[in-house]
């Protein structure tokens, strides 16, 4: 999650305080972790350095600042290129899952049993997000969802590879392969 | 070889089931046991002996050996008209295909058991119809299956199962013609209203986000149940591991 575009993500919705930012941010995006009001400062104080936003005059109120800030056009392109770059595929799971089967079986440890445990905290895992989809507002469904289709291609791989492993111990482990 | 006493713990149990369909053996000796209440997924790739082992389970097909049990009965020592009778009465079936009649309205197929285990004719209508409402398709009593979207069918099955009160549901592969989404209500709807009913559910499927509506999940390879998951919130340490 980029912190600075999704700020000035949020304030070219509507011009806003650092304290309305936060709020809004630790709602929709936090997901149980807030930002604390020292990053949304900093980062408000470096956009406004680059130009992507402007602060007024601090306004008369209780609470912390109430400095309001607006979104310039570089901000507004900056923001669109973001939301048109597609997000970088990131197979790190899967990485670390080959490098485990690839290992077992070049140790002559037992991959499928590890596949197996895999296999089980997936499904596990994806109990728990269903179980949390049940009663969760539109947006916890939508991110729980996003999981649940990650984890289940990784249980694909997970599948096709546990059919795969005496192919792939013959080439990762030839001398411990009994030959055919 | 296990006790033939079943645990009362356990509402329905195989044990070393074996079944064979000519030379090929579907099962070789498989055992598993659900609790009361509880919601059972069946897991394992095409050809695993899956399917097999809930319709003997289900009393459809009739071990070639081992035992299955239903509350405290063996099912497979009984005789047909006793297995039919539990299966009017006491099982509940959602399929993927084929079990509802496309030419009667979906308020005649919900209707239809009731009206075979001898419900009166005017109760047996209005329990189909508060079930469909229930399933939030109170407005298609009176369309004829084959017409209404798969989801919606689907929806008309869950209502015919759970509208006979049944002890246990039988679901093989509920959604497997259904887009992710009308999937999803369907599982939704099947898994929270069997949990209201008290009723226990046995759920057979290839598909991972189908299986994790369940309380519990096993595994079937090659005719066995190779793998249990155990209650939901165990192992949650291994399944944040991989967050």
């Amino acid at each position: 999650m980029s912190v600075p575009l999704t700020l000035l993500g949020l304030l070219e919705r509507e011009p806003s305080h650092g304290y309305d930012l936060k709020r809004d941010y630790d709602t929709y995006f936090g997901r149980g972790k807030q930002l604390p009001f020292g990053q949304v400062y900093a980062t408000l104080g470096r956009l406004a350095r680059d130009g992507k936003v402007v602060g007024g005059e601090t306004e008369p109120g209780e609470g912390p600042d109430r400095k309001p800030y607006w979104i310039t056009d570089a901000g507004r392109a900056e923001v669109d290129a973001w939301l048109a770059d597609p997000v970088e595929p990131e197979p790190h799971l899967q990485t670390i899952l080959f490098a485990k089967v690839t290992l077992a079986l070049m140790l002559g440890k037992p991959a499928a049993a590890y596949l197996d445990k895999q296999r089980f905290a997936h499904i596990r895992r994806m109990q728990e997000l269903t179980e949390l989809r049940r009663d969760g507002a539109l947006v916890d469904v939508l991110l729980a969802d996003h999981a649940l289709f990650h984890l289940e291609a990784d249980l694909r791989w997970i599948d096709l590879t546990s059919a795969r492993l005496a192919e792939l111990a013959a080439v990762v482990n030839p001398e411990r392969t009994p030959k055919p | 070889m296990n006790s033939p006493v079943v645990t009362r713990a356990h509402l329905v149990e195989a044990r070393d089931v074996v079944k064979s369909f000519g030379q090929t053996l579907a099962l070789r000796g498989a055992s598993v046991a659900v609790s009361p209440g509880e919601i059972l997924a069946v897991m394992g790739p095409s050809g695993s002996g899956k399917s097999t082992l809930l319709h003997c389970l289900a009393g459809i097909f009739e071990p070639d050996r081992g035992e299955v049990w239903f509350d405290g009965q063996r099912l497979n020592t009984l005789g047909e008209a006793e297995r039919t009778k539990l299966r009017r009465t006491a099982f509940g079936f959602v399929f993927q295909f084929g079990q509802l009649v496309p030419e009667l309205t979906a308020a005649d197929n919900v209707a239809l058991p009731l009206l075979l285990n001898r419900v009166r004719r005017r109760a047996a209508y209005k329990t189909a119809e508060a079930w469909l409402d229930r399933l939030g398709i109170g407005d298609k009593g009176a369309n004829r299956t084959g017409e209404l979207s798969g989801g919606e069918a689907q929806r008309v099955a869950v209502a015919r199962a759970l509208a006979l009160a049944p002890k246990v549901i039988f679901a093989d592969e509920p959604t497997g013609s259904l887009d992710s989404l009308a999937g999803e209500k369907v599982m939704d709807l099947l898994t929270g209203l069997a949990r209201e009913a008290g009723a226990t559910v046995l759920l057979v499927t290839h598909d991972a986000r189908v299986a994790a509506y369940a309380d519990r999940v096993v595994m079937v390879r090659d005719g066995l149940v190779s793998g249990d998951l155990g209650a939901v919130g165990e192992q949650v340490s291994a399944a944040k591991a991989v967050r």
